[in-house]
């Protein structure tokens, strides 16, 4: 079985948006630029703006627009639950807002991935009250 | 200019690679006892332990009491992941130059690998706990997030500038012929182009080939003043010039640090504060994680325009015989993983003109690159055989 993601408090308001329907990221209170809530893998929640460096960033929603920033095709097998995937995507998409998100491509052949391409958000239930962002080829 | 004042005067680095039963701290000793063995000196002169913090619960400011060190004045863990060993040069020759130290152990070593598993299932694989983010990146099947996310710097890479694998390829296959040479590498089979196109995708556009190897084992050098380092038992290797860029994180628009490394500002500090010209460098040992993370650093430091990196090395350069050696020891794809410890260790070897067969034959200046996270951290030493 795939890892179902387990919110904890800091990611919480992220994955109760994907089950409302909505893309949350973070922005700053002070010069409302958009941000992504992590910076780095296993980073916490940013706690500050990294365009005026002020405190306390709030969950908004985005738009759910995005182009492809890059892609790349995973072919090593590290959990079985995902043999019948290989070879599948990862990707980074930039949304409209101007934040760069680690996520997955759908709707669309890796043959076919190109950078720039327009996106949109889409969320997929993988557990019983859970969803997750992934993007597909925007309408 | 106070890097003229310090050198290192002792190289250790132990077996490598598939090495198993052993603690990082068994290796760090042995790697610091070889350093000073090489040196001249004994544990007793040792007052400075600087410890490349890593993956290894072990390297930790408690190392000095496993090895038995006493009444240390510079003691530290420093980390800015694969660009951390030329900083912890940085501050053992400032301590040394401000008189707080005067012989300087640094030491990375490690344990990734266990016994019957393989480098995915090493301490790099990365499968994390489902919870948070953490979680999220597990849903999307991220593992081994330090490959994808070179991949995904490289496809970018190749998207705006039309980089290639032959170009990629003959940065590996030019490395490894280096290997051959070097006794202490864990790959010394022969590599063709052919090859390198035939191994397995891992994270595509990553080849196996374009990544480095998962390595235990451990390095030390020991750094002392200049003036000390010329009565000891091997050539001094001058510490010339230090420099440091960390562009910051790349999850926001206009920022582009994979492909825009921070090695350009960190190159021209180094350079600035040994006194030379890029045009001096005589051979290079760059941080290779990756194949790519040896083109982009080549183009940051200015030895070929933002770009042109893929046509700049497709001559085989690089390679034995080429005009500008680079990785003679074979680098981390081809000889061992010792985070910036494995470029330093060869950087020294050759600096001293010790490399025997491998042995570049103009050495008088060595540039040594560092690079952590996923090229958001670049650090740069200069190594010279003259002090200034």
């Amino acid at each position: 079985m795939k890892p179902v993601p387990v919110r904890d408090e800091e990611s919480a308001p992220f994955f109760d948006g994907a089950l409302r329907g909505e893309l949350m990221l973070l922005r700053c209170p002070a010069c409302r630029t958009f941000m992504s809530p992590t910076a780095y893998i296993n980073t916490p929640l940013r706690p500050r703006c990294p365009a005026c460096f002020a405190p306390e960033p709030e969950w908004a929603p985005s738009g759910g627009r995005a182009t492809l920033y890059s892609f790349a095709i995973m072919h090593q097998l590290y959990d079985e639950a995902f043999a019948a995937d290989i070879p599948y995507n990862l990707a980074v998409v930039e949304t409209e807002e101007g934040v760069r998100l680690n996520s997955q491509v759908v709707g669309c052949d890796n043959e076919l991935l190109e950078i720039g391409m327009p996106l949109e958000v889409i969320f997929d239930r993988v557990g019983d009250d859970v969803a997750i962002p992934r993007f597909r080829p925007a309408a | 200019m106070r890097g003229a004042t310090t050198a290192i005067a002792g190289l250790g680095v132990t077996e490598m690679g598939k090495v198993y039963g052993r603690t990082a701290s068994d290796f760090a000793g042995e790697a610091i006892s070889l350093a000073l063995a090489d040196a001249g000196l004994a544990a007793s002169d040792v007052d400075g332990l600087l410890v490349n913090g890593n993956h290894s619960e072990e390297m930790v400011p408690s190392l000095q009491f496993s090895l038995g060190f006493l009444d240390l004045t510079l003691v530290n863990v420093m980390s800015a992941f694969g660009a951390t060993a030329a900083t912890m040069l940085q501050c053992a020759a400032d301590a040394i130059a401000r008189g707080q130290a005067n012989v300087v152990a640094c030491v990375y070593a490690d344990v990734p690998l266990r016994e019957g598993g393989s480098a995915s299932q090493s301490a790099y694989a990365g499968k994390q706990a489902p919870t948070g983010f953490a979680g999220l990146r597990s849903a999307y099947g991220d593992y081994g997030p330090a490959n994808t996310m070179y991949a995904l710097a490289l496809r970018r890479h190749m998207h705006l500038y039309g980089t290639d694998h032959d170009q990629l390829g003959t940065i590996a296959v030019g490395q490894r012929e280096w290997a051959r040479m070097n006794p202490q590498a864990q790959m010394r089979k022969p590599m063709t182009l052919a090859d390198y196109h035939a191994s397995r995708w891992v994270v595509e556009p990553l080849h196996l080939f374009d990544c480095c190897l998962v390595s235990n084992g451990g390095v030390a050098v020991i750094v002392t003043s200049a003036e000390r380092a010329a009565d000891l038992r091997r050539p001094p290797v001058h510490l010339r010039g230090f420099g440091q860029c960390a562009p910051g994180d790349q999850a926001r628009t206009g920022r582009d640090p994979a492909v825009h490394t921070g090695a350009r500002t960190s190159g021209e500090r180094a350079l600035r504060e040994a006194g030379i010209a890029l045009e001096d460098v005589d051979l290079l040992e760059l941080y290779d994680c990756y194949t790519y993370t040896v083109l982009v650093t080549l183009e940051d430091y200015g030895f070929c325009g933002k770009g042109e990196g893929g046509e700049f090395v497709a001559d085989g350069k690089l390679g034995p015989g080429g005009s500008l050696p680079c990785n003679t020891g074979g680098g981390q794809l081809s000889s061992y993983y010792m985070w910036g410890f494995t470029p330093l260790a060869e950087g020294v070897i050759q600096a001293r003109g010790e490399a025997g067969e491998r042995q570049v034959e103009k050495h008088d200046h060595v540039l040594v690159s560092g690079n952590g996270g996923v090229l958001n951290f670049h650090s740069t030493a200069i190594l010279g055989r003259e002090a200034a």
